[in-house]
């Protein structure tokens, strides 16, 4: 349809007052398209020339040595693993619960109304301020400490809006023939939830979720009040421990250390990226797969 | 009426009345207190069922078929334990504000809220300590302007490209490139800050220092970007096919069309975009710290050193003691960005959400 008026319009022969305005408007947005993937493509080139030279096995699996400025990132690696960990274990099982709630057995009034506004403003709350509450809640009213259980539950407050979200919109996709289906066989609502609903939303819940948690695994502000430990040459032996993170180290090398070699910097901020790639390939996979099923359908 | 005189505007089908908003805004039930105290009673006593979907017809009647009395208490159970879950986010919400407000509050005993708001000296750790966050308030608000700058024209171009101009293959490679830029951390675009961009400021306006309010003013540009692209996208993409067709077969060129019909029929799917940029933009840390210098002064240009709300928080909670002053000051500075940012975001949904009646 679209097409076809198109090519009407091009033998309708605009004037050339008209045509030239056209190419050059579109020309102007393809400038402005190209100012923001140009700059995106330099700054993933630029870290991966300047990093992958450092980047190698003893790097990435040995402890820093010299006042961070020899040696490698392990402990920082580990410290983000558990801290991605833990803020998974919370907040997928919270998120995906909300989302259920909202999506079936919310009814329509002012609590539902409420609880959107809620998660629609959490999507916007600063980073440092849910680190102002990670300390005030987590870190000293609850009593864990600057440790990494309050910073797992700190991120994932962070990420619930995200979860939820995009767990409503998958679960909602579900069309309700299924659920019909399934309980006109006998089942009750929660088996129609579990056995029915959940399943063919998982590909959806796993896309967002997925694509938060690469947030949160690269958050800095947060971990830096409520996990930060600006350097522990040993791994943490518990959750109540200080751990050193990616994002928190990066920030540390790079400005707080005087004479600190350029190289580890890049390694740094190269395995950071690395990290946060994996999860966007893993998020854009899940997809593209879920996208070709549906299609076939 | 010839091609270019076809505006939507002018025809009256789309109007921003902006005094009716505003109005509209004001007697949305959750601003009463009456609004508040209703909602709060709803928590306790659940609404009826106005209308019943055959999903719920069957839902209820699978309940009356589910026998065995273990399987009833389960699914009350479960019921009792999703909705525990349901309600966490509104538990959240509330609690950041009772803790953030609760230790801030605490720094008017030492302060006065003018002394705060409109203070120009911010010294924490003096003997006779000053706590005026002004210097940051006007940093953190140039910071945004600039970035709001940068990235609003270059992110509604993008948006039409991407909606309107792109081929479909060119559209989606670009869409994952734009949502790999919102993925990047802040803390790695602060560090290419620190490496190359301040560099080029440096020697670009032959200044001493390149970390100065533009520097970060492009990061955080960078980083709103995404955010506008796509809910302009969203936005564009949006309306009806018929407009664009009626306006194509009136003999408008495509330009025309985009400008004096998709724009105007989208503009507050637009403004909602910007808005949220500008959310994110004053809720950004990291890139800012690391890159504006945070030397505590009222910036007169944008060459010149700044400092954010954000970056305060984040560069001095480390060298407080818990609940002394300088501590509650860091916390009302909080209170102060979640207040900013709560408004913001309210009316942008609020935009948005008026944007997606008018498309129906």
């Amino acid at each position: 349809m679209d097409k076809s008026m198109d090519v009407g319009l091009r033998e309708m022969k605009l004037d050339k007052g008209k045509k030239t305005r056209e190419k050059l408007m579109f020309g102007i947005f393809t400038l402005c398209m190209s100012a923001v993937v140009i700059p995106t493509l330099l700054i993933i080139g630029f870290i991966v020339v300047k990093g992958i030279s450092t980047v190698n096995w003893s790097f990435l699996t040995e402890m820093p040595r010299m006042g961070m400025k020899e040696g490698g990132i392990f402990p920082a690696i580990v410290g983000t693993l558990y801290l991605v960990l833990g803020t998974i274990i919370f907040s997928m099982p919270l998120g995906v619960g909300a989302a259920i709630y909202l999506t079936e057995y919310a009814k329509q009034g002012r609590l539902t109304r409420l609880i959107r506004i809620a998660v629609l403003n959490l999507a916007g709350v600063p980073s440092v301020v849910y680190g102002l509450f990670g300390l005030g809640l987590f870190v000293f009213f609850l009593g864990f400490g600057s440790s990494i259980l309050a910073g797992s539950l700190t991120l994932a407050c962070l990420i619930l809006p995200i979860i939820i979200t995009t767990s409503e919109e998958a679960i909602k996709s579900v069309p309700d023939s299924y659920r019909e289906a399934s309980l006109a066989l006998g089942a009750s609502k929660w088996e129609t939830i579990a056995r029915v609903v959940l399943p063919q939303a998982i590909p959806g819940i796993m896309t967002g979720s997925v694509l938060g948690i690469g947030r949160a695994a690269g958050e800095t502000a947060p971990i830096l009040l409520t996990v930060a430990a600006f350097f522990i040459p040993r791994l943490p032996g518990s959750v109540f421990d200080q751990a050193m993170a990616l994002p928190y180290h990066l920030y540390i090398v790079s400005t707080q250390v005087p004479g600190m070699p350029e190289s580890i910097k890049y390694g740094t901020a190269l395995v950071l990226l690395g990290v946060v790639g994996v999860f966007f390939t893993f998020a854009t996979i899940i997809r593209l797969k879920f996208k070709k099923m549906s299609q076939m359908k | 009426m010839g091609g270019g005189d076809l505006n939507f505007k002018t025809m009256g089908i789309v109007e921003t009345d902006w005094k009716n908003l505003f109005e509209e805004i004001l007697e949305c039930e959750v601003f009463t207190v009456r609004g508040m105290l209703e909602s709060l009673l709803t928590i306790v006593k659940p609404q009826g069922v106005e209308s019943i979907s055959p999903r719920e017809k069957l839902e209820n009647s699978s309940w009356n078929l589910t026998k065995s009395y273990k399987n009833r208490i389960r699914e009350f159970l479960i019921e009792k334990i999703i909705f525990i879950l349901g309600i966490t986010a509104l538990l959240i919400m509330g609690l950041i504000f009772v803790f953030l407000i609760q230790t801030g509050i605490r720094l008017f005993e030492d302060v006065s809220l003018g002394q705060f708001l409109f203070g120009r000296e911010w010294y924490p750790n003096a003997t006779n300590p000053r706590f005026g966050i002004l210097p940051m308030i006007v940093g953190s608000l140039m910071v945004t302007l600039g970035a709001i700058l940068i990235s609003v024209p270059i992110g509604i171009g993008s948006a039409i490209f991407i909606a309107e101009v792109a081929p479909p293959k060119t559209k989606t490679v670009f869409k994952l490139i734009i949502e790999f830029l919102s993925a990047i951390p802040s803390v790695v675009l602060g560090f290419l800050g620190i490496v190359v961009l301040s560099n080029w400021v440096r020697i670009s306006f032959n200044l001493s220092s390149g970390f100065t309010v533009l520097t970060g003013s492009i990061i955080i540009a960078l980083m709103a970007l995404p955010t506008i692209i796509s809910v302009s996208d969203d936005a564009i993409r949006a309306l009806p096919d018929e407009y664009k067709e009626a306006s194509l077969a009136l003999g408008a060129s495509k330009w025309e069309t985009i400008k004096n019909v998709l724009l105007p029929a989208a503009s507050s799917g637009i403004i909602a975009a910007v808005m949220l940029g500008v959310g994110r933009a004053i809720g950004e840390t990291m890139a800012v710290m690391m890159v504006m210098g945070n030397a505590v002064q009222i910036p007169s240009t944008y060459l010149e050193s700044g400092r954010t709300l954000t970056a305060t928080i984040a560069a001095e909670m480390g060298d407080t003691v818990r609940n002394g002053t300088h501590y509650n000051a860091l916390f009302a500075i909080g209170v102060v960005l979640l207040i900013m940012t709560t408004i913001i975001n309210t009316i942008s949904e609020w935009v948005l959400h008026r944007a997606q009646r008018e498309g129906k």
